[in-house]
């Protein structure tokens, strides 16, 4: 006789809501779990301390509070610029070089004509600069995709080492002192182009920037014609040209509204916070974006939280690292362990697993 | 096989159901769609496991946990859709898979392959390739590759759907002589006609149940369809005297090429009228697709035109060039139901409301959808129809065949086309569903609407339609009137430019 396998996986039928909430609470529940027994086998530490700790980290200070919303909004941001693109089926896995394209935009502007013009007028065109590079960079790919069909994901991650490589000479150009291959803080003295700072915190404005864009994108994706087509097309393609929508049209104008959103973030990022460019500013969360967009389904509401989970983690991680004195490796490994639970929670939402009965065998 | 019962999720495919097969007979399995016909043929040749039951052969139990296994009691499985390497032989594609110790020898396989060929009297050339075969050829090294396994009991799924008249007739002449030579057949069909033709007992299945047998000799249509659905079904379709017929649309020497510059479309000329029902007939993939699309502005069209005669007179607009939202603007009110549902016509995704903004998304100036009218022709098809789902916010997706096809059937019709092409508009429904859609359609005609019907079921096309236009290779092979011509006429015309590769 021959072996059967002891289980068996069937497609879900419509899951009531709090079954979905029950799973996903579960797999955070047991990701805790799973991270404090390794927490415990590999550095005999307490697992509630250092679950303290990452809270600490994140928000044990009002300093370190404002630091976690200042990466949430940043890391929230960059996910809703790219989020059309996802929902549209365009793999854009190159928001980290279309926010460095608007940084260095942004920088080029401060730097260049930061003692020409007034702040009133070198804001507005910073602005125009970083919103046109950032687009620029998502114009390029969808418009060889419409036209050519060339693989996006290939096109747009590319993009990224040419942004990186102008970053880089541009720095050298502009570096200051001459000989320190890095440029430092832009207009020290005279702040010019320096972002307005909202009641004297300087997060403020980055912070309420991307609440307003969350809740316009929601609109748009939701609401508008545009987001209707958005979604046909990246569901068929052929069902949307059936529908009369232009499918090229739409893709290249996604993208370049998706290049846009990054170059304004690098605005953010260069003239709002770190007054300064260099070659890593963004720091993979071009990358980080994509996971978060999609762990949120595409919903920008829902993205507030995936991108705050992720930022807690990474913050906490640094906390752990500096108190417990471990590498922030393990930090990383923390992370690991409960984004593997999360996804894979989204399994067990869509099949159902069940145990084969027991068979008599005739 | 007894008591077999298999389940989807919540779905029950299969519920206790006992199905007998005696050497040396042909059996037909009966159902309508969705019945569990082809989930039960798929446990009996491994590739699903049953839940419960057992299976017997020859009076043993046995465990078929996989297509091997299957094999190895001699049971071989036709599928629907050919599992053929193109650019292999017709021995290769035989001996693909089998694993035979030493070195493949393909002159004794080509042997052996000739020998089946002879005895059963197939007809394939065991070195052409693949891709030089036609449907009915591609069939046939599908049987000879489950007959070489060694297979006794030999299940065929819907064999007859890709083929013509005379090639089913062939067919069943094979049938009959494995028969003779004592090997099983289990052929599903929901052709009636067949049923009585080949099988010599029919067994029935609604909804995963089995209803019963009979001896083919004490059956007919009506008596099946009767136990198919449960109730007695009236198996006419209607067919008033068309009114009023205008000329709507004229199609001349349309040509189109595929994206490898293939020649779909070569040459067609015909006339669409208002107030009739015109069926486009032929084998599949002979270009119906194209014209349609082509029709529709969705297929790039190299030569010809496409003239529209509105209805009220005005000059004829072409159409060649057009877009589908080029062809709205332009007043034009073309309702197209096409053969990919849910990769053309609706988004999967999306709820029946989603699905009729596909039509509307545009009107208005706002920036904003409107979500109110789309909404309230969900909620009308919902009812109109009967559409069967817990919402019109329900991915259609997940929705039944049938039911997906009332959805997009009954947003076409909504948007009071002048012209509703459908193709394949009941492949897949069952029985009543069908009727529905022919009645739908008809009430279009009677309304001055230019219906065009691409089918497959020369039965239908016969009773529902008015004039029938043949397509054979991308050619117009013949338009005739369907209240004079009947099977024989449209089956020739059907492979008549075709150069000879079917015997017509």
């Amino acid at each position: 006789m021959h072996k059967q396998s002891l289980f068996h996986i069937s497609k879900r039928d419509a899951l009531p809501w709090y079954q979905a909430v029950l799973i996903r609470g579960g797999a955070i529940v047991l990701a805790l779990i799973v991270c404090a027994l390794v927490t415990m086998l590999l550095t005999g530490e307490n697992p509630i301390s250092i679950y303290g700790t990452i809270f600490y980290g994140a928000f044990g200070t009002a300093r370190k509070s404002w630091v976690t919303f200042q990466n949430l909004a940043v890391l929230l941001g960059i996910s809703l610029a790219v989020t059309p693109a996802f929902k549209m089926r365009f793999w854009n896995i190159g928001a980290e070089g279309q926010v460095l394209i608007g940084c260095l935009a942004t920088a080029a502007c401060m730097i260049v004509l930061g003692d020409k013009l007034p702040n009133g007028v070198l804001i507005p065109v910073m602005l125009v600069a970083a919103i046109a590079a950032g687009a620029l960079w998502g114009f390029l790919p969808s418009f060889f995709k419409a036209k050519w069909n060339t693989n996006e994901t290939l096109f747009t991650l590319m993009m990224n080492y040419i942004a990186t490589q102008l970053a880089a000479f541009f720095i050298i150009v502009w570096e200051v002192p001459k000989g320190a291959g890095k440029i430092g803080i832009i207009n020290q003295n005279s702040e010019a182009g320096w972002l307005p700072v909202i009641g004297g915190k300087q997060y403020l404005l980055t912070i309420l920037v991307v609440v307003v864009m969350t809740i316009l994108m929601y609109i748009y994706l939701n609401y508008s014609k545009h987001g209707y087509e958005i979604a046909v097309v990246g569901e068929s393609r052929r069902t949307a040209s059936y529908a009369g929508i232009k499918v090229d049209r739409v893709i290249i104008r996604t993208m370049v509204l998706s290049g846009a959103v990054c170059g304004l973030m690098g605005l953010l990022l260069t003239a709002g916070t770190d007054h300064t460019l260099t070659t890593t500013i963004v720091g993979g969360r071009g990358f980080t974006a994509v996971m978060v967009s999609w762990l949120a389904k595409f919903n920008p509401i829902v993205m507030v939280f995936t991108s705050l989970l992720l930022v807690v983690l990474s913050r906490g991680a640094s906390e752990i690292s500096s108190v417990f004195s471990l590498n922030q490796s393990f930090a990383d490994i923390l992370t690991g362990i409960i984004l593997f639970f999360i996804i894979g929670s989204e399994f067990f939402l869509t099949y159902k697993v069940s145990l084969r009965k027991s068979r008599k065998e005739a | 096989m007894e008591n077999i019962t298999k389940r989807f999720g919540k779905v029950t495919a299969n519920n206790a159901v006992n199905l007998e097969l005696h050497e040396g007979e042909i059996l037909s399995l009966l159902g309508e769609n969705g019945s569990g016909k082809t989930t039960l043929m798929n446990m009996l040749s491994g590739i699903y496991f049953p839940d419960e039951g057992q299976i017997y052969i020859h009076g043993q139990p046995v465990t078929i946990g996989s297509p091997k296994d299957a094999f190895a009691h001699g049971i071989g499985m036709i599928h629907q859709h050919f599992k053929l390497v193109d650019v292999f032989t017709a021995t290769e594609n035989i001996i693909l898979g089998l694993e035979e110790k030493g070195r493949m020898n393909i002159p004794e396989a080509t042997r052996k392959v000739k020998e089946i060929c002879d005895k059963y009297g197939f007809d394939i050339d065991p070195n052409q390739k693949i891709y030089d075969m036609s449907v009915s050829q591609k069939q046939t090294v599908e049987i000879v590759k489950v007959l070489y396994r060694g297979a006794d009991i030999l299940i065929l799924d819907e064999p007859t759907a890709v083929l013509t008249p005379q090639e089913t007739d062939k067919l069943f002449q094979i049938m009959r002589n494995m028969k003779a030579d004592g090997k099983s057949l289990i052929i599903i069909t929901h052709k009636l006609h067949e049923v009585l033709d080949v099988s010599d007992r029919v067994a029935v299945l609604r909804k995963g149940e089995y209803i019963g047998d009979v001896l083919t000799k004490d059956a007919d249509q009506q008596s099946l369809t009767d136990m198919m659905v449960g109730h007695a079904v009236a198996l006419n379709i209607d067919r008033p005297e068309p009114v009023n017929v205008q000329k709507r649309l004229e199609i001349t020497g349309l040509t189109a090429y595929d994206e490898l510059g293939v020649k779909r479309l070569d040459d067609v000329s015909f006339t669409i009228n208002a107030g009739e029902v015109l069926g486009i007939a032929g084998i599949a993939g002979s270009g119906q697709r194209e014209l349609l699309e082509s029709i529709a502005g969705l297929y790039p069209v190299a030569e010809g035109s496409v003239r529209y005669y509105a209805p009220d007179g005005s000059a004829p607009k072409e159409l060649v060039g057009l877009d589908p939202m080029d062809i709205r603007k332009n007043g034009i009110a073309m309702s197209f139901v096409p053969e990919d549902r849910l990769g053309m016509g609706l988004v999967g995704s999306m709820g029946m409301t989603g699905n009729m903004m596909l039509r509307s998304w545009r009107k208005g100036a706002s920036i904003f959808l409107n979500r109110k009218d789309p909404e309230a022709l969900a909620n009308r098809i919902w009812n109109e129809l009967g559409v069967v789902t817990p919402s019109t916010n329900f991915p259609v997706r997940r929705m039944s065949g049938g039911n997906v096809q009332k959805v997009l059937v009954g947003r076409e019709i909504a948007q009071s086309p002048a012209v509703l092409m459908t193709a394949y508009a009941v492949r897949g429904l069952d029985i009543n569903t069908s009727y529905t859609i022919y009645n739908l359609l008809t009430e279009q005609k009677m309304k001055g609407v230019a219906v065009v019907y691409v089918g497959e079921d020369l039965d239908v096309l016969l009773e529902l339609c008015d004039r029938i236009v043949v397509l054979c290779g991308g050619q117009v092979s013949g338009v005739v009137d369907a209240r004079t011509t009947d099977k024989r006429q449209i089956g020739s015309l059907m492979t008549l430019v075709r150069g000879g590769k079917v015997d017509a």
